[in-house]
């Protein structure tokens, strides 16, 4: 198990996240954070909070499960049995810019999913990819706009983000 | 900020859901759970989801039914499944052909979920035997029902927190009930003490070996309990005469404004449908702020959603 980013360095990363967001983003558009269950959830939430405090003004945020868009579903070598959690969006994504967050983006499937769940909400103006850890691996052709660590990690390791809401601390380790 | 994990480490290995007797409290949790996740998708714009495109699911109802029957039309189009409507009267079992005969004829035609209803207990339980396809019970003779089972405990649980300690009366046709038993076993299982209530007649032969109390006087048990299940006299499966006159049941087992004076304030109102208005229950209190009816119908939908995809779960798995 080796630790490749601390608290502080998330802190870190988490905080060029939200300055290249804030840059980028012209200040009369509407923005909303949405994360994906369940590290996503958390860094959305972090997230939000920091550009609200930034833009003085509430940026909101929600939770989107997309369990149901898995492209894995019906699969038997499925290992794991997903559990259907609930979507908790609680304004109109229709016409705003939706900073989509994730923990670590590596096939890319994860986000296909998400996009797939978010269209199906509304319309909005535009989605934006935000990312803690950036993993080599594509599968899918998809890339992050806003992209925090990246890791080079080879297929057979699991890069997991430790949060302390949801785990009692801060790290990302590769195991 | 507390993240919210319920059931986690849990396993769904059904493929069939033939009846709530035999599900552990942590299988039934485990539904109530996922069907939480499916209840946004009927308030959304696209009001779809993706998780059983490309499968087929034949409602094979050999009893009349329209609620249950769109419930689950609804859930399966909502998961993007495919639906063939099935009814006794407009196919060829009216020329004589069997149950396992029609089921594998509709299993021929490559379907992957078969709700069925049927008027012999066990029905569903047969046709899990005999086929390869999913099976899931929308009720069979008097012995379950249990999506309606689910979304009462379902319904309970969202709005009470949890059944722990709850009680229940169930109210009515007792003998002809396959709601009454579904809704015993699921909810005795979570927790609750479940009462059935009505005259001597319309109580089951065994009832004392179930896991319930019995009470025959409605005014005896109103002040105590939580929450409240009015069932329908089913006419069409009565059979002599339980009671002197349908006034006669009216006046002691209808749940009136009168008596809900008596009830506490916050109990739960329920039937299962459909409602015959001013016999078991008055319409002040169908409709009234106790009432949540049509919350049982939309739950209902949310939950038989969490059953396709789970038994559709448990089959991909298994392949």
């Amino acid at each position: 198990m080796k630790v490749i980013l601390d608290s502080g360095q998330i802190e870190q990363v988490l905080n060029e996240l939200r300055d290249r967001i804030l840059s980028e983003t012209p200040v009369e558009l509407d923005i909303a954070v949405i994360g994906i269950r369940s590290r996503g959830e958390v860094l959305a939430q972090r997230l939000s909070g920091q550009l609200s405090q930034k833009l003085g003004k509430d940026v909101p945020c929600g939770t989107l499960d997309i369990t149901l868009y898995r492209d894995d579903l019906n699969s038997p070598n499925s290992t794991t049995q997903p559990l259907v959690r609930t979507t908790e969006i609680g304004f109109n994504v229709d016409d705003k810019i939706i900073i989509l967050v994730d923990d670590v983006l590596y096939t890319g499937r994860s986000a296909r999913a998400a996009m797939d769940a978010l269209i199906d909400l509304g319309r909005p103006k535009a989605i934006r990819l935000a990312v803690l850890v950036d993993r080599a691996g594509r599968e899918f052709p998809i890339q992050a706009d806003y992209a925090g660590y990246k890791a080079d990690t080879s297929p057979g390791k699991l890069v997991q983000v430790n949060l302390v809401e949801s785990d009692g601390k801060d790290e990302v380790v590769i195991e | 900020m507390a993240l919210k994990r319920k059931s986690k480490q849990f396993k769904w290995h059904r493929k069939h859901l033939l009846g709530l007797r035999e599900l552990s409290a942590e299988e039934i949790t485990y539904i109530l759970d996922t069907a939480e996740g499916f209840e946004q998708i009927s308030t959304r714009s696209v009001k779809k989801a993706p998780p059983l495109r490309g499968k087929v699911v034949v409602n094979l109802f050999f009893e009349d039914s329209t609620r249950t029957r769109n419930s689950f039309a609804l859930a399966a189009n909502r998961l993007s499944a495919d639906i063939i409507e099935f009814t006794k009267k407009t196919s060829s079992v009216s020329k004589g052909e069997s149950l396992l005969d029609t089921a594998r004829n509709l299993e021929a035609l490559g379907i992957d979920i078969v709700v069925v209803r049927h008027n012999a207990g066990g029905a569903p339980k047969f046709l899990s035997r005999n086929i390869n396809a999913c099976v899931v019970n929308a009720g069979d003779g008097f012995c379950e029902h249990p999506t309606q089972g689910l979304l009462d405990t379902y319904t309970i649980r969202k709005i009470k927190g949890s059944l722990e300690g709850l009680k229940i009366a169930i109210v009515g046709d007792i003998a002809h009930s396959r709601v009454a038993r579904s809704d015993m076993w699921a909810m005795t299982k979570l927790g609750a003490e479940v009462i059935f209530v009505g005259p001597p007649t319309l109580m089951p032969p065994q009832v004392r070996q179930l896991p319930v109390k019995v009470s025959y006087s409605l005014d005896e048990v109103i002040e105590k309990v939580d929450v409240i299940n009015m069932l329908r006299i089913q006419f069409e499966r009565l059979g002599g005469n339980p009671f002197p006159s349908i006034r006669e049941y009216s006046h002691y087992f209808g749940l009136t404004v009168e008596r809900m004076k008596r009830a506490k304030s916050d109990i739960l109102v329920m039937h299962p449908g459909p409602i015959n208005r001013g016999l078991e229950i008055e319409s002040e209190v169908a409709d009234g702020r106790n009432s949540v009816i049509l919350e049982q119908v939309t739950n209902g939908l949310a939950v038989r959603m969490a059953v396709m995809f789970l038994v559709n779960q448990a089959a991909a798995q298994q392949k």
